[in-house]
């Protein structure tokens, strides 16, 4: 499996160096009008590494379901969890240890993923974001908490039935990220508002969007107000509160997940 | 003087999963060293109840203790072995590593020489190495057993544990249970094979519907049948008679002018009770 991993990651940074080379190659091609003053190079930049963020956030939950999807329930029906859970080491210890082995790998794959997407953008366009380390950091964390989430499924569901929840939940966080993006760009508050209900309440998704805002958060004028629009945009959900929250977040989805395995039966 | 407490002890047993009710009360001991087996066709509550004392199914209502530490407990958990009738190790395990994580997992000090005695004891020594998808079922299912005896539990909890394997790995497995009784190990043995249980337990309890209908030792359970007269003039079955009309029917054989050469005492085997007591009810 990790084979695998490492494969479709080395094949995916190759294709994202390809796309780097050829923007930056062709950055003078793709200017704006002369009278519209747009730094293209910090555009392209944010865009291509953008687009890096959001590839790695996917790489990193795919990774995260599939280390976690079946914890409990898939692996109590191949009768691998009955033998370890009568030791005296109890059922806690053993689901924090799945978590935190979970946890491990997946920060590791995605800061890892994160700094060579960074290099490749960096080195290829001469462009680096304002923020280098603080992105890739709420990055790893929002992707703890779908490491959370799917632990938590795993628990009440069957193994098929957690992995097509969590993905929907995840594919629900970015589309209510865009949605944002949309109604910020619409000016309006409805859809704004609904926006903002969903990052709170899936709070992956607001980390990631928060990510994205840093690694251009000193830029200004028309290039900000136009990165601002895209879709790899600024978050209107930011700053420590949401931070702070996410922590409170997977702390209570981690209570509630071993609370449901202290009760369930296998 | 304080008591040891029982290795098993189940009191008012229930089990409810939505409107089926598994459990109907059940209470069950399994004293100090005693080798009980539990029998009852599919859907009884074996396994529920077995599943109840490993702390694996909360009850409903009523108790079951281990060593007097309430089943589920880490005290109940640490006196405890248990094969499930299901179970997988990971194949890329070798069966020392499966015994190695079960005994930090048990908290076991037991080191290389415990992981050697048990591989010995299941006839796995020349396997230590091998990894676990590379063992045929009845290696896999003896290296299960191996697992649960990791840490010298008290109670040894083993549910249809000779399911997946042939003949002689049985008798090794019953051979086996009669050592472990002979150590003072308790075992409750969940079983569909009648013959089995009756070879190696001390005491037999029946579950039918989730409700205990017979228990006690196999000649407490087994039925006179009858006793049967070889004479110059045949063989008579005297149904009704038990091995104390003995005396009396060979001195009225005798009395009769008949050449007795044989008397045999007809008790119901296990499988004759087994039956009486499901009412004939198959799996």
């Amino acid at each position: 499996m990790f084979a695998v991993v490492v494969l479709l990651t080395v094949l995916f940074l190759f294709l994202f160096w390809l796309a780097n080379h050829f923007v930056f190659t062709q950055l003078d091609q793709i200017s704006p009008p002369a009278d519209v003053n747009v730094d293209t190079r910090t555009f392209a930049g944010a865009f291509m590494f953008g687009l890096a963020l959001f590839a790695t956030l996917f790489l990193g939950v795919v990774l995260a379901v599939f280390l976690t999807i079946g914890v409990v329930s898939g692996d109590a029906e191949r009768g691998l969890l009955q033998p370890l859970v009568v030791r005296p080491v109890g059922r806690s210890t053993l689901l924090l240890s799945r978590f935190l082995g979970a946890a491990g790998v997946c920060v590791a794959y995605v800061l890892a993923v994160y700094f060579a997407a960074m290099l490749i953008t960096g080195l290829t366009g001469h462009w680096w974001p304002d923020r280098l380390v603080w992105p890739g950091v709420e990055l790893a964390f929002g992707v703890v908490i779908v490491i959370g989430l799917s632990l938590l499924g795993s628990v009440v569901l069957s193994s098929t039935a957690n992995g097509i929840g969590v993905f929907m939940l995840f594919g629900a966080g970015l589309v209510a990220g865009l949605l944002g993006t949309i109604g910020h760009a619409l000016n309006s508050h409805a859809v704004k508002h609904a926006s903002t209900i969903a990052a709170w309440a899936l709070p992956f998704e607001a980390l990631y969007q928060d990510a994205l805002r840093m690694i251009t958060e000193n830029a200004s004028g028309l290039t900000g107000f136009l990165l601002q629009l895209g879709p790899f945009g600024g978050a209107y959900v930011h700053g420590w509160g949401i931070r702070v929250w996410s922590v409170g977040y997977l702390v209570a989805v981690l209570a509630l997940t071993l609370w449901a395995f202290s009760r369930r039966n296998l | 003087m304080s008591r040891v407490p029982h290795a098993l002890a189940v009191r008012g047993l229930r089990k409810r999963y939505g409107s089926v009710e598994a459990l109907k009360g059940v209470d069950l001991v399994v004293g100090e060293g005693e080798l009980v087996g539990l029998l009852g066709p599919n859907g009884a509550g074996k396994s529920t109840l077995v599943k109840i004392a490993a702390g694996l199914v909360r009850p409903s209502g009523g108790r079951a203790e281990i060593a007097g530490a309430r089943a589920g407990t880490r005290a109940a958990r640490a006196a405890l072995g248990y094969l499930a009738e299901l179970f997988r190790f990971p194949g890329w395990y070798t069966a020392d590593e499966v015994l190695e994580l079960h005994q930090r997992l048990a908290g076991s000090t037991g080191g290389a020489a415990e992981r050697r005695r048990l591989l010995e004891l299941v006839a796995l020594d020349e396997a230590a190495k091998r990894r676990v998808d590379g063992m045929s079922k009845g290696m896999q299912q003896r290296l299960g057993i191996a697992q649960a005896l990791v840490g010298e539990p008290r109670l040894l909890l083993l549910d249809e544990p000779t399911s997946a394997l042939d003949p002689v790995g049985r008798r090794t497995i019953r051979l086996l249970l009669e050592e472990l009784r002979g150590r003072g190990v308790s075992v409750l043995l969940n079983s569909h094979l009648l013959s089995e249980i009756e070879l190696v337990c001390d005491r037999v309890a029946i579950l039918l519907g989730g409700e205990l209908v017979a228990a006690g030792t196999p000649a407490e359970l087994s039925r006179p049948r009858g006793v049967e007269l070889e004479t110059d003039a045949g063989t008579q079955l005297v149904a009704g008679a038990a091995r104390d009309d003995v005396p009396r029917l060979v001195a009225t054989a005798v009395q009769d002018g008949r050449d007795v050469y044989g008397v045999r005492v007809l008790t119901s085997t296990l499988e004759d009770t087994y039956l009486e007591a499901v009412g004939g009810e198959t799996d």
